[in-house]
C-alpha cells in the first residue's frame, strides 16, 4: 500500500540522493575544466603514437 | 496505520527507530569534521598562494579541494576508530556514529574511498610530491595519531598535531613540487600551536577525557604541569611565528602583526600558568576559555597576514 505522508526517512534519503547528485555533477564539471586547463598549457603534447598522421589515411 | 510504520503483507516495519542505513547527506558531511576543514582549507590556500610561481586558478581551487577532501577523509576514519570514546564524551556524543545515524563500517568505507580519491586526484592534477605529502598526512593522522598514540601517550596532541600542520606544506608543494624553509616554518607554526590550543581545551573540559580514559596531559601529569606546558610551548611558538616573518613569505606587516599577536598570546599563557585550580573553578575557567578562543583567532590571523603580504606584493607593498 502507498504511504500517504512522507516519512522523515524519505526526507533523509532524498537529501542524501540530492547531495550525491550535486557532488557528481560538480565532479564531472571539475574534471572537464581541469582537462581543458591541462590540454591548453604549452607543456601539453600528445604521445607520439597517438598523433594523427594524414599519410596513414592515404 | 501510524505515520511511523509501513504495513506489508508480512509484518509491520517500524520506521520510528533510528536506521543507520538511511543517514542524510548532512550526516555524511558531518563525518568530514567541517569545522576542522575550515582550518585545513584556509592554511592550504595560504601555503599555495604564498608559494613562488603560480598555478592556473582552477588547478589551485582543485588542489585546495583535494586537500580538504583528504582532511575530511581523515576525519571520517578518525570517527570510525574512535566511535567508542566519542560515545562517552559530551563534546562528541552527537557525532553521526555514536548518534546511530551511520555505522562504523559505512564511515570506514566512506573515509577510505575519499582518501584514495583525494590522493589520486592530487597526483593527476598537481604533482607526486603534493600527493605523497597528502597520503602521508592521512596515514599519520589515522595510524600514528588516532590508532597508536592517542590512547597511549600524553604526548598524543604534540605528535598528532603534525597531521594538522601539513596542509600549507601540501599547498606549497602543489605549486613548486618541492619542500622549502618557508613551508617547513608554516608547518612548524601549526605544529607548535596545536598543543597549547588543545591543552587549554582539556583544562576546561576536564571530565570528558577522564571518562574516555584518553591519556591527556591533564590526566597523566596533572593540571599544574599542563599549565606549565602551555606556557613553554607558547614561548617556543612565539619565536617560530616571528621567525617566519623574516622569510620570503613574511614582511613588515606580518612581522608587526606577529609581534602584537604573540605578545598577547604569551600574556594569556602566562596567566594560565600562574593560576591554580581554585582560581579557575571560581570563574568557571574564564582565562582558559578566553585563551582557547584567542588561539583560533591567532592562527587565522597569522596565515591571514601571510596572505595579505602575498596579495600586496604585486603593488610593491608586501614582502621584504
Amino acid at each position: 500500500m502507498a504511504l500517504s505522508r512522507q516519512h522523515e526517512l524519505h526526507r533523509r534519503r532524498f537529501s542524501r540522493n540530492l547531495g550525491l547528485g550535486i557532488v557528481l555533477v560538480g565532479f564531472v564539471a571539475l574534471i572537464f575544466g581541469l582537462t581543458m586547463v591541462k590540454v591548453s598549457t604549452d607543456e601539453f603534447t600528445m604521445p607520439l603514437e597517438d598523433r594523427f598522421d594524414p599519410r596513414e589515411t592515404n | 496505520m501510524s505515520d511511523a510504520s509501513i504495513e506489508t503483507n508480512a509484518t509491520p516495519i517500524n520506521l520510528s527507530a533510528s536506521n543507520p542505513q538511511d543517514a542524510g547527506f548532512s550526516d555524511f558531511f558531518a563525518l568530514l569534521k567541517p569545522r576542522v576543514m575550515t582550518l585545513v582549507v584556509f592554511t592550504a590556500f595560504i601555503g599555495l598562494v604564498a608559494a613562488p610561481g603560480g598555478l592556473h586558478p582552477l588547478l589551485s581551487f582543485s588542489a585546495v579541494l583535494f586537500i580538504a577532501v583528504g582532511g575530511g577523509a581523515s576525519g571520517a576514519l578518525n570517527m570510525w576508530w574512535d566511535a567508542d570514546i566519542d560515545a562517552v564524551m559530551n563534546r562528541t556524543r552527537k557525532r553521526p556514529i555514536p548518534a546511530g545515524k551511520i555505522t562504523r563500517d559505512e564511515a570506514f568505507g566512506f573515509g577510505m574511498t575519499l582518501a584514495a580519491f583525494s590522493i589520486v586526484m592530487m597526483a593527476l592534477f598537481t604533482n607526486l610530491v603534493a600527493a605523497g605529502l597528502l597520503a602521508f598526512t592521512i596515514f599519520f593522522y589515522i595510524v600514528i595519531y588516532t590508532i597508536w598514540l592517542k590512547r597511549w601517550t600524553p604526548q598524543n596532541i604534540v605528535i598528532g598535531g603534525a597531521a594538522g600542520a601539513f596542509p600549507p606544506m601540501i599547498g606549497w608543494a602543489a605549486v613548486t613540487g618541492d619542500v622549502a624553509l618557508e613551508s617547513i616554518l608554516m608547518f612548524a607554526l601549526i605544529f607548535m600551536w596545536t598543543p597549547p590550543h588543545f591543552w587549554a581545551l582539556a583544562l576546561f573540559t576536564r571530565t570528558d577525557y577522564d571518562v574516555a580514559d584518553v591519556p591527556m596531559l591533564t590526566v597523566t601529569h596533572g593540571r599544574k604541569a599542563t599549565r606549565a606546558h602551555i606556557a613553554v610551548y607558547t614561548a617556543l611558538l612565539a619565536a617560530l611565528a616571528v621567525a617566519l616573518g623574516l622569510t620570503s613569505v613574511g614582511g613588515p606587516l606580518y612581522l608587526a602583526g606577529a609581534i602584537v599577536l604573540n605578545a598577547h598570546f604569551l600574556k594569556g599563557a602566562i596567566e594560565i600558568w600562574r593560576r591554580d585550580e581554585t582560581d579557575a573553578e571560581a570563574d568557571s575557567y574564564k582565562t582558559e576559555k578566553t585563551f582557547f578562543r584567542a588561539s583560533l583567532f591567532y592562527l587565522f590571523a597569522h596565515f591571514g597576514l601571510i596572505g595579505l603580504e602575498t596579495a600586496l606584493a604585486p603593488f610593491g607593498l608586501g614582502g621584504w
